[in-house]
């Protein structure tokens, strides 16, 4: 029987445990000498307090959004996909050769072509680990780890041997020709008469990964599919009754994590950088594991994660510009995210389940 | 490759070498109790990053070192809370351990330094410092072996000899103890031992908390034996390629030594050569890099021999008739 | 019974007013027993009678709510496992306890080594394994990997572990499922020798053919209750049946004549090898007719599930199946759920709560469960969750299921009402034919009825139903065929109009009594 009702199980105890996870950052904050409470006004006025603050906040969030509803998607079918850093790696290239190679005549088309070869270059790159568990039985987490780190081996040899421009001592891509690059988020506002700062990296992509969080809304709880993935994480004896085929499943679900995880490409490769740098992903992959898990996997979930991540991320530059506390401070408020929703969630659950039980019967 | 060259080339392994061997006997006691553990680059972050700043302020290497234990035992701790007290996912823990560490350590190292992270570097006592072995000066003319003994064997720190010393040490306690036999069936069947009546928790807390030692002195090791301080990010993945070794070795020491031998080995040739001719086939330096995880898939996927991790490894035990 | 008898020697084992309950759930209640020193005590009863929570707590597993146990006369608290160990108490586990992949020396030492080295401890566990064998017949290569050994050795080796630890009483449960009949004549002659040397034992099994033949005394146990308690040489399997079962109050379920037409399922010498490559099926064949029930009866554990499974398209297995004439994939992959129901077989299975829907997805979900790809429940590339709701609503009028709030997640119903939506979506898929395996397991009495009558409806409807159930009334009342299952086999089909209880009970525990002994 149920101890609490699912509206405390989706949001009280994520709640709780996001609420432990910011107290603990707060003691870390006072512990290194400095005002948990300038740090928090000094962040939210550097990441929400002007559009410029908001252009990076967005800019980072369509990042984590991406990476989010990857490891959701993944979590939905019982696999835990860490492989989210070495996908995206991977769409990036996608995304460069997409760009460099194919003489797009508008950026909208551009778009939709390197959107194609980030989804199409990720999905591989998962489809790998997902082969393997599904066929041989080798984890995927083990796998997907030892994929990050080749992708970063692969990636390096492309840029440093194949794709730099002679000449160039950089290990990175020439420039994206000028007709892919992406209407940033102030042109965009600005065509509409709303003014936003125009030297921030937030772009269209922003919409591409909100139309994404629809998507996979739709896929998980409106298609067969989705059912079907959910079905299988939820129990896989069950699903082999109900003929749902677990290789299947298993493959479906690591392809379309992969994909959205490459997806993420046109936002950092080809909407901010504008050519494929060494280490574009920046560890958004990791994160999504955070947004995931706070998020519960639900899209909703996600874009709220993210948005809060992609604030961190500018608060927390901010942060480093003007005070003394670097920006990995963010990097330990990630780490006690993941800990108290993900590992310690029976820690927050029990005591929780403990009260509810309590107050029912004070009812009866 | 004449013979000088090749021992400098096995100097570096052995030495690039040692803080995986470390990391990868830590990750075996853990995972021969059950306890996954992908935090091992995490743990040995933090140790390292303390051990460091307490060799540099105390100015005492053997200091260091023991901070360096406090800080990875303190990983362990949260991960032992969240996997066997919790029951919670020891993958997601170890994830957590991770960004802990890779966060924590530059917080703390700018607020206590204030040099972007990095500890100040570390000199004389603050370090491990080389100990030359009895009569390597008068052997090296004696024709190779002399040398072997002088350049290869002789000259390393402390940790290095204990980590190789570790080698047998865990074997026998593994397969020669009481406490062995206990952790590596707790790691295989918990219900065996639970119904032999004694306690999976304890023993899977010592489990972890050895882990947590080992992964002290690789990141010791790394802060104040192989570097002269601590840098930002300094593991480098080298956890993860523990963890590569690990599944390499199959979950057995000798085989651990091996494995983690032959990934120091490619690290140092790529770390000395920028790219490699193997029969006449061009091997860029990538590869080599990549070469240890390449390994890793390839045995998991079961196509050159089955590793098989320990059977109850991953899932935490409740106890049931 | 015995109790008080003056001078004589105290019992190894006594039990008193033991009570145990889960939640709302009394498992054990009230159990009092007493086992003589030098005795085989058999235990039986029906699945979830209470057997196993008794013995668990015995073994310092559980602690019991209530009651005392009395060991060799003093009472003896058994907080873990360790206590009971100390008590003299060894168990035999149903799924044993043993480390695959170590020696059977290793086994047989852990947690019960002589201090902190192996190696002292290993060379006096192998002189007391050589005397233990010669002992007791217990032979095992002590050095051998314990998952080399066949399921027989393993079990000598879980003996062996107990009598190391110097067990005055060992208790097995349900020891012989997994062994053949050799296997089991063989641990027979092995605990009669025990006994003799004046060891106790506790068998505990529900196979009553195996308590005639070895147990000195037996218990009866029904719904957490201990029942009766005699002499073996008093009784006999009929009676014992009737004390398991119990006499229920079922009302009789209302049908008329079945008029059997057309053969819809026809299986041919159908076998089926379990995971760890035991022989669960032994070649299996039997029909099935349009309009009738095929009723198979059974103790739990013959068989019945894998017949159940490998038809649903579960499991796999070999030898010739026909549905309606056409030949069904058993090993292929044609063979899963999904081909299965597009055949038109539908499948209530034994193991609502694992198999049958997913206990966390809504109920209009699991309306669709095993049909998720029905056009109906679609629109566009969409699955149609107005349409599944509707259809939700409409299966919760018509099956009643109560609360009728699609919603709800399926674990927030009963059991009844759990099996009442499992129905309601598998029966009016209109089937051909109806697999439905323990139907009322787990079931309120409510519900009982109505689900019978939906069975005997489809039936009535021209449908061939297959029905499983360890309940031998439900059996009897709703079959119009009855097939008994023993061991993987069929031991006979009866008329249910013809045949008698006594003679579906010798059947069940494997006495054909046309033929003696099977």
């Amino acid at each position: 029987m149920n101890a609490m009702p699912g509206w405390a199980d989706a949001i009280v105890v994520p709640l709780i445990s996001v609420l432990i996870a910011f107290a603990i950052s707060s003691g870390v904050i006072l512990a290194i000498g400095e005002s948990p409470v300038e740090a928090m006004t000094l962040m939210v006025t550097g990441a929400l307090g002007s559009s410029y603050g908001w252009g990076y906040t967005l800019y980072y969030a369509t990042n984590f959004i991406f990476t989010g509803l990857a490891v959701a998607v993944a979590f939905h079918a019982g696999l835990f996909n860490i492989g989210g850093e070495g996908q995206a790696t991977l769409g990036g290239l996608g995304v460069a050769l997409a760009c460099l190679f194919v003489p797009w005549p508008h950026w909208s088309l551009a778009l939709i072509g390197a959107m194609a070869a980030g989804a199409a270059f990720g999905a591989l790159w998962a489809a790998l680990p997902g082969w393997l568990q599904a066929r041989r039985g080798s984890h995927v987490v083990i796998t997907t780890i030892m994929f990050n780190f080749i992708a970063a081996a692969v990636l390096n040899y492309v840029l440093v041997n194949v794709l730099r421009p002679t000449g160039s001592m950089d290990p990175a891509t020439a420039r994206f020709p000028g007709a892919t690059n992406l209407p940033t988020l102030g042109e965009i506002l600005g065509a509409i008469g709303i003014p936003f700062s125009r030297s921030t990296p937030a772009n269209v992509s922003l919409f591409v990964a909100l139309a994404a969080c629809v998507a996979v809304w739709l896929l998980i709880w409106r298609t067969r599919a989705g059912y079907e993935i959910r079905a299988f994480g939820k129990s896989d004896r069950a699903a082999v009754y109900a003929g749902i085929s677990p290789v299947r499943i298993t493959m479906l679900a690591m392809l379309v994590s992969g994909a959205l995880a490459g997806l993420m490409a046109i936002n950092n490769v080809m909407g901010e950088a504008e050519r494929l740098m060494l280490n574009a992903v920046e560890g958004a992959g990791f994160i999504g594991i955070a947004v995931a898990l706070m998020g519960r996997s639900h899209p909703f979930g996600v874009l709220l994660a993210a948005l809060l991540f992609g604030f961190l991320y500018q608060g927390g530059a901010e942060l480093a510009l003007w005070t003394s506390i670097p920006r990995e401070l963010i990097t330990v408020i990630q780490a006690l995210v993941i800990l108290f929703t993900g590992a310690l969630d029976n820690m927050v659950r029990q005591p929780v389940e403990a009260l509810f039980l309590r107050l029912r019967k004070g009812a009866k | 490759m004449d013979l000088p060259t090749a021992l400098q080339i096995l100097d570096s392994m052995i030495r690039l070498g040692t803080p995986l061997l470390l990391a990868c006997l830590a990750g075996l006691f853990s995972e021969r109790a059950g306890i996954f553990d992908i935090g091992l680059e995490g743990k040995m972050l933090s140790a390292a990053f303390l051990s460091a700043a307490v060799a540099f302020v105390t100015g005492s290497v053997w200091l260091g070192v023991l901070a360096g234990l406090v800080a990875a035992l303190m990983m362990s701790a949260i991960h032992g809370l969240a996997s066997i007290t919790f029951r919670g996912n020891q993958l997601i823990s170890g994830v957590a351990i991770n960004f802990l560490a890779s966060g924590l350590t530059v917080l703390l190292g700018q607020y206590w330094f204030a040099l972007g992270g990095r500890t100040p570097s570390l000199e004389g006592a603050a370090r491990f410092q080389p100990i030359t072995l009895p009569f390597a000066q008068e052997l090296r003319e004696v024709p190779v072996l002399g040398l072997i003994y002088a350049e290869l064997i002789s000259g390393h720190t402390a940790l290095v000899y204990l980590a190789f010393a570790l080698v047998p040490l865990s074997w026998w306690l593994l397969y020669r103890t009481r406490f062995g036999l206990r952790l590596r069936a707790v790691g295989e069947n918990p219900a065996a031992v639970d119904t032999a009546g004694v306690s999976v928790v304890g023993i899977r807390y010592a489990a972890v908390a050895i882990c947590g030692l080992l992964t002290g002195l690789a990141g010791a090791y790394l802060a104040c034996g192989l570097s002269a301080g601590f840098v930002k990010e300094m593991t480098a993945g080298r956890g993860y390629i523990a963890l590569a070794a690990l599944i390499f070795a199959k979950w057995r020491p000798w085989q651990a030594l091996a494995a983690t031998m032959l990934f120091g080995l490619l690290e140092a040739v790529a770390n000395r050569y920028q790219s490699l001719d193997l029969w006449g086939v061009p091997l860029p330096v990538q590869f080599m890099q990549a070469l240890p995880y390449i390994l890793t898939v390839v045995i998991l996927a079961g196509f050159v021999g089955k590793a098989i991790p320990p059977r109850a490894g991953g899932q935490p035990y409740v106890k049931e008739r | 019974m015995a109790a008080g008898r003056p001078g004589a020697a105290p019992f190894a084992i006594e039990l008193r007013g033991i009570s145990k309950a889960f939640g709302p759930v009394q498992a054990n209640r009230d159990i009092c027993l007493q086992v003589a020193r030098g005795t085989i005590h058999g235990i039986v009863g029906e699945n979830g009678a209470g057997k196993s929570t008794l013995m668990s707590i015995l073994y310092g597993f559980y602690r019991a709510d209530a009651g005392q146990i009395l060991i060799g006369g003093s009472p003896t608290p058994i907080p873990d496992s360790q206590a009971a160990i100390r008590a003299g108490i060894g168990m035999v586990f149903q799924h044993f306890k043993l480390v695959p992949n170590f020696t059977v020396l290793e086994n047989v030492i852990l947690g019960a080594e002589d201090g902190a080295r192996l190696g002292p401890s290993l060379a006096k566990a192998r002189r007391a394994l050589q005397a233990l064998a010669r002992e007791h017949e217990l032979e095992v290569d002590p050095d051998a990997l314990v998952e080399d050994l066949s399921v027989g050795h393993q079990q000598r080796v879980e003996i062996l572990k107990a009598l190391y630890r110097q067990a005055e009483i060992l208790i097995l449960d349900e020891p012989t499922g997994v062994l053949t009949p050799a296997e089991a004549n063989h641990l027979f002659r092995i605990l009669r020798g025990l006994s003799e040397r004046g060891k106790t034992i506790i068998l505990i099994t529900h196979k009553l053919r195996e308590i005639m033949d070895i147990t000195d005394h037996v218990s009866v146990m029904r719904r957490g209750e201990m029942v009766a308690t005699m002499r073996t040489a008093d009784t006999s399997p009929e009676a014992l049946a009737e004390l398991m079962v119990g006499r229920k109050v079922l009302s009789r379920v209302e049908k008329g004549p079945a008029r059997p037409g057309r053969t819809v399922l026809e299986v041919e010498d159908l076998r089926v090898c379990d995971a760890h490559g035991i022989e669960r099926l032994k070649g299996v064949s039997l029909t099935v007719r349009a309009g009738e029930i095929l009723g198979i009866a059974g103790v739990a554990g013959n068989g019945q599930s894998d017949l159940l499974d490998v038809l649903g398209g579960i499991a796999r297995g070999t030898g010739h199946v026909r549905l309606n004439g056409r030949a069904l994939d058993l090993s292929g992959r044609g063979c899963n759920g999904h081909a299965r129901r597009k055949a038109g077989i539908a499948h209530v299975p034994e193991d609502r709560q694992n198999l049958g829907m997913i206990m966390d997805f809504t109920a209009w979900e699991n309306v669709a469960f095993g049909y998720q790809g029905d056009p109906r429940y679609r629109r566009g590339p969409l699955m149609d969750n107005d349409a599944l709701r509707a259809d939700c609503a409409g299966k919760m009028a018509r099956f009643d299921v109560r609360p009728p709030i699609c919603d709800l997640p399926a674990k927030s119903f009963s059991g009844g009402n759990q099996q009442k939506l499992i129905l309601a979506r598998e029966i009016e898929r209109n089937p051909d034919l109806l697999l439905i395996g323990q139907p009322t397991r787990g079931v309120d009495i409510g519900a009982i009825e109505f689900i019978h009558q939906q069975i005997v409806r489809l039936r009535d409807a021209g449908k061939a139903v297959l029905l499983v159930s360890v309940e031998l009334d439900e059996i009897l009342g709703l079959s119009d065929r009855i097939a008994v299952m023993f061991d993987g086999r069929i031991m006979g089909v009866r008329d249910p109009a013809t045949t008698s209880e006594r003679a579906l009970g010798l059947l069940m525990a494997g006495v054909d009594d046309d033929k003696g002994a099977a």
